[in-house]
């Protein structure tokens, strides 16, 4: 367990001290938002339609954006041998590196949105479901996109080769998402959705983790 | 049953197996497919006419429905092997997995593409986000990632290897993927385009429709084994270049 706590202040250290991550990610967020009135027109009866799917998909690609680099530099400076050979668990490493990647990417997103959302006219009903959603919703992206950034350790193009393997996986997470939203929003409860998205949670944590792992030893090997 | 896998991760007696299946797989999937197409096209009956039935377009599920079958066996057959290879580092599971990713992704498309041609005439639309075609564009987006991370990485093994965990999670994924698209689609699908309670299949359509799953499946195995045998060959060149240039 201090394997666990020690990695996670390391790499909250270094994401806070290069700051670089969680700001581009931040603001790829709110740029990407703010190009939809300008694609889709700036109605308001329109963005508020539209609202929870744009807020959702560029929470999606914003944590996208930084998922590649989630195991890049310990890959290529060697860290990442030495925590496999630790005796802390490597499932808890990805644990905590995921925690980590979280922790400075995905809660500044779900925190954000509420601003983003007032740009798009979300009806303020939805609000508790987007942030709710998107609390539950951020942390799966965050542990289906470990697997797929531990997969592509080495690769030519990692960055992109990413995007294709984990999108597909992220369907799911964007219907429940973006469905919780709607609900609230045309005044259905919104509870199945989120207790779905409370259940994928959970079963990425249990999967996830152990996936990336075992991805982690085969790139290591 | 496992002790004869095992015999097959020998290169050489996988090359004499698949001489010997191969005339056989290829001429039935041949006589299958030859039968299944005459019997579809000119002798089974037509649809009912248009504005209430399918009319002729209806024998366009003599190759949509096959495909669609493949298209899901075939990832079954990549989900197998990578397990077979990750589980039991049988060398055969990588080489099958390589191999069929591309045929199923062709499969998917031919599903797709067939699917688009019949909705374009039967509701008038190229595309519609029905629950079926979007769960087989997803399926194919699952291909592509699995193409795409096998030929990623400058040693073949790691891209072997990583794309065999991503087989697995994909086989785990895949009913939940399914499962939200149907939701997605009954929330958001006027019911009206596709109807729950269409006819049921005539016993005419019935033999040429299986003639093309059994031809389809057959035709399968035939570039499986095929293209196993040209990895194999592939890998050997490649061993045999890299002797040569440490010697």
């Amino acid at each position: 367990m201090s394997g666990f706590g020690a990695l996670l202040r390391r790499d909250l250290r270094l994401a806070l001290r290069q700051g670089s991550d969680t700001a581009t990610v931040l603001a790829f967020f709110v740029i990407a938002v703010s190009l939809f009135p300008f694609g889709v027109g700036a109605e308001r009866e329109t963005l508020a339609a539209i609202a929870a799917g744009i807020l959702w998909v560029a929470a999606l690609l914003a944590a996208l954006l930084s998922l590649d680099r989630l195991f890049q530099a310990d890959y290529e400076d060697g860290t990442l041998d030495y925590l496999l050979a630790a005796p802390a668990a490597p499932t808890l490493l990805v644990v905590a590196k995921a925690l980590a990647h979280w922790l400075t990417t995905g809660l500044p997103l779900v925190i954000l949105s509420p601003l983003l959302a007032l740009l798009l006219n979300l009806p303020p009903k939805a609000y508790p479901a987007l942030i709710a959603g998107l609390a539950l919703g951020t942390p799966i992206l965050t542990l289906i996109g470990a697997i797929g950034a531990a997969l592509v350790l080495g690769a030519r193009r990692g960055g992109v080769l990413l995007s294709l393997l984990i999108l597909p996986l992220y369907i799911p997470i964007l219907i429940f998402g973006v469905g919780a939203v709607e609900a609230a929003a045309t005044g259905q409860g919104f509870r199945v959705h989120l207790l779905l998205l409370g259940a994928m949670l959970l079963g990425a944590l249990a999967l996830a983790p152990f996936v990336a792992a075992v991805a982690l030893r085969q790139a290591a090997e | 049953m496992s002790a004869r896998l095992h015999a097959l991760a020998n290169p050489a007696r996988f090359g004499r197996f698949a001489r010997r299946v191969l005339p056989w797989t290829a001429w039935l999937a041949a006589l299958c497919i030859g039968a299944g197409l005459v019997w579809g096209v000119f002798i089974a009956p037509p649809g009912a006419p248009p504005p209430e039935g399918q009319g002729e377009t209806v024998r366009i599920i003599y190759v949509h429905v096959p495909s669609a079958w493949m298209s899901l066996f075939v990832y079954a057959c990549v989900a197998a092997a990578s397990a077979g290879a990750l589980i039991w580092r049988h060398p055969l599971g990588h080489i099958v997995a390589r191999a069929a990713s591309p045929v199923g992704a062709c499969f998917a498309l031919l599903t797709l593409a067939t699917g688009s041609l019949w909705g374009a005439k039967m509701w008038g639309a190229w595309w519609v986000w029905d629950a079926r075609l979007t769960s087989v564009l997803i399926l194919f987006f699952l291909y592509l990632g699995h193409i795409a991370l096998t030929h990623a990485f400058d040693d073949p093994a790691r891209g072997a290897r990583a794309a065999a965990i991503l087989a697995l999670v994909g086989v785990v994924n895949l009913p939940i993927i399914k499962f939200s698209v149907d939701w997605w689609n009954t929330l958001h699908q006027p019911a009206s385009i596709i109807r729950r309670d269409g006819p049921a299949i005539d016993a005419q359509m019935l033999a040429p429709l299986f003639l093309m799953i059994f031809g389809f499946t057959f035709y399968f195995f035939t570039v499986l084994l095929l293209r196993a045998r040209a990895e194999l060959a592939a890998l050997r060149t490649r061993a045999l270049k890299l002797r040569m240039l440490a010697a």
